[in-house]
């Protein structure tokens, strides 16, 4: 199925998921639009990964669409799925590095089983330039074992940046990291939206985070939308769950 | 008097009856995830690019992990088999077949299932593991989302090598058994290694090899095929690593001693 959206990269509409007798997500409906960054924020265990994961496809939702593009995910063959996963980069809570390549390995993994082929020495400059996009240009031998928490994320973000993503999904990306850490992931956040011109959907509770990224934030409570809305909303909002978070 | 039901006797059998029905419809599920699993493997084997030096890697995993625990029991299955042996064959004055009743033992029967069953727990075991742990830390979904089918890289590799190394290491554990079974000779007796394979070898005819030798593809399919189902549809936290690997290498176990029955009774037909 072929849909036409302008400016809008992600759309969503009132979109289901339960595991057994636990609905999840209970008819979400929000959009992402182009060189956005748009924050999902929401307590843990409201369905905020899970959302996420139905947009490429890991997971199946129950009802409702999700249209990435022009491609609409119900039914969806596998030839356009893998069109639209081409398109998204998904950067994982723990990262999800490969722990038996190198890091080299773990950039050179994807690029060089992509449809497009490239020379050996494209790709060489392709794992180069991400790297040191990331600020980690001497990390190329290293195993994934020997790298801190926060050189894995980035790592982790060069392994999504090295194929051009036009989505980037990061899940939790700043969870588990000292303040500082934290906030260097969350400048590289948006150092990549400059430099890459890329959509984003940033998952997450860590409000220093969601300060620095944000240019709309949808807050996710019991399965549905609680409010959707710019940082400055939020913060001026006088609802006591949204305090909870800003406060 | 008849016995008087309480109301917990109800809740009771009704817990049974509820938990066997989960049970026959828990099974059911998994045949059919199975049975997906192995169309998506042979689809994709038929399909996709095949995974060349990460099948040389395996079968490099294999043979390493295996060889040294398959010499030390096949030189003892070879010891064991020759001095139980013996007495019974002294007694009906038949102790010249020793050679060539021990090499046939190990070659149709003994080799291969031992050799499966060894495999099953370290090679089962270890992929079972291994999925799993990378299923928990999700890097096979990260390996989903970027197209690069995880199946053809993670799983016919593996399922490939194990398939081409079993036979090999079952020749050799043959090889090391029937080494042994000298050796337990010369504990009582005294016979020269050639005389010995002469005598063996007397016995032994391509129709004691063969069959073994197609039945321990089977056997590399299962234990490669299980290990990395369990793995690869581990659950989502850490224990989940130990109840795949556990599971792996019980349920090849119990496969390789099916098919070896089947394998048997086909042997038996020819």
């Amino acid at each position: 199925m072929e849909k036409e959206a302008n400016n809008v990269v992600i759309d969503i509409k009132n979109l289901k998921k339960s595991f057994g007798d636990l609905m999840v997500l209970d008819g979400i409906t929000l959009q992402l639009h182009e060189k956005e960054n748009l924050v999902i924020l929401g307590k843990s265990g409201s369905g905020k990964s899970v959302l996420i994961k139905c947009i490429v496809s890991l997971l199946q939702h129950d009802k409702g669409s999700i249209t990435v593009g022009k491609h609409e995910l119900t039914d969806i063959s596998e030839e356009d799925l893998i069109k639209v996963r081409r398109k998204i980069g998904f950067l994982f809570q723990g990262a999800a590095l490969y722990d038996s390549m190198t890091v080299g390995e773990n950039l050179t993994f994807a690029l060089s089983r992509l449809k497009e082929k490239f020379s050996k020495q494209e790709i060489k400059d392709k794992i180069t330039e991400a790297l040191e996009n990331v600020g980690l240009p001497d990390a190329i031998d290293k195993m994934p074992s020997e790298l801190s928490g926060g050189m894995k994320k980035r790592i982790g973000l060069a392994r999504t940046l090295v194929i051009h993503p036009d989505i980037i999904l990061y899940d939790e990306p700043t969870t588990g990291l000292d303040p500082i850490t934290s906030n260097e992931i969350s400048n590289l956040i948006n150092e990549t939206k400059a430099k890459f011109n890329n959509s984003s959907i940033i998952i997450t509770h860590d409000i220093n985070c969601v300060k620095i990224v944000a240019d709309r934030i949808v807050m996710i409570k019991d399965g549905k939308v609680y409010k959707d809305g710019k940082l400055e909303e939020f913060i001026n909002d006088k609802d006591d769950y949204i305090q909870s978070f800003f406060k | 008097m008849p016995k008087q039901l309480h109301k917990s006797d109800g809740v009771s059998l009704n817990f049974t009856l509820s938990h066997v029905k989960e049970q026959y419809a828990a099974f059911f599920i998994d045949m059919a995830n199975a049975t997906e699993y192995l169309k998506t493997v042979f689809k994709n084997f038929a399909t996709k690019k095949f995974e060349f030096q990460e099948f040389l890697k395996q079968c490099y995993q294999i043979g390493n992990k295996s060889v040294s625990l398959i010499s030390v029991t096949g030189v003892i299955i070879g010891l064991v088999l020759t001095i139980q042996s013996r007495p019974p064959l002294v007694q009906f004055g038949a102790v010249a077949m020793l050679p060539g009743m021990v090499a046939v033992s190990i070659i149709r029967e003994m080799g291969p299932v031992i050799t499966a069953l060894i495999c099953a727990g370290k090679i089962g075991s270890s992929m079972g593991a291994e999925l799993g742990s990378m299923r928990v830390s999700e890097q096979i979904d990260a390996m989903e989302v970027s197209n690069t089918y995880p199946i053809n890289f993670l799983i016919i590799p593996r399922v490939f090598a194990a398939i081409v190394m079993i036979p090999l290491l079952t020749l050799y554990a043959d090889a090391i058994g029937i080494l042994g079974s000298w050796l337990g000779i010369n504990i009582k007796d005294t016979m020269s290694l050639r005389y010995f394979i002469n005598q063996a070898f007397l016995s032994v005819d391509f129709q004691d090899v063969i069959p073994a030798v197609i039945k321990s593809f089977f056997f590399g399919a299962v234990i490669g095929l299980v290990g990395c189902y369990k793995g690869y549809n581990a659950g989502r936290g850490t224990e989940s690593v130990g109840v795949a690997a556990n599971s792996a290498v019980v349920t090849a176990s119990l496969l390789l001693i099916i098919v070896d029955l089947i394998a048997v009774q086909i042997t038996d037909l020819l």
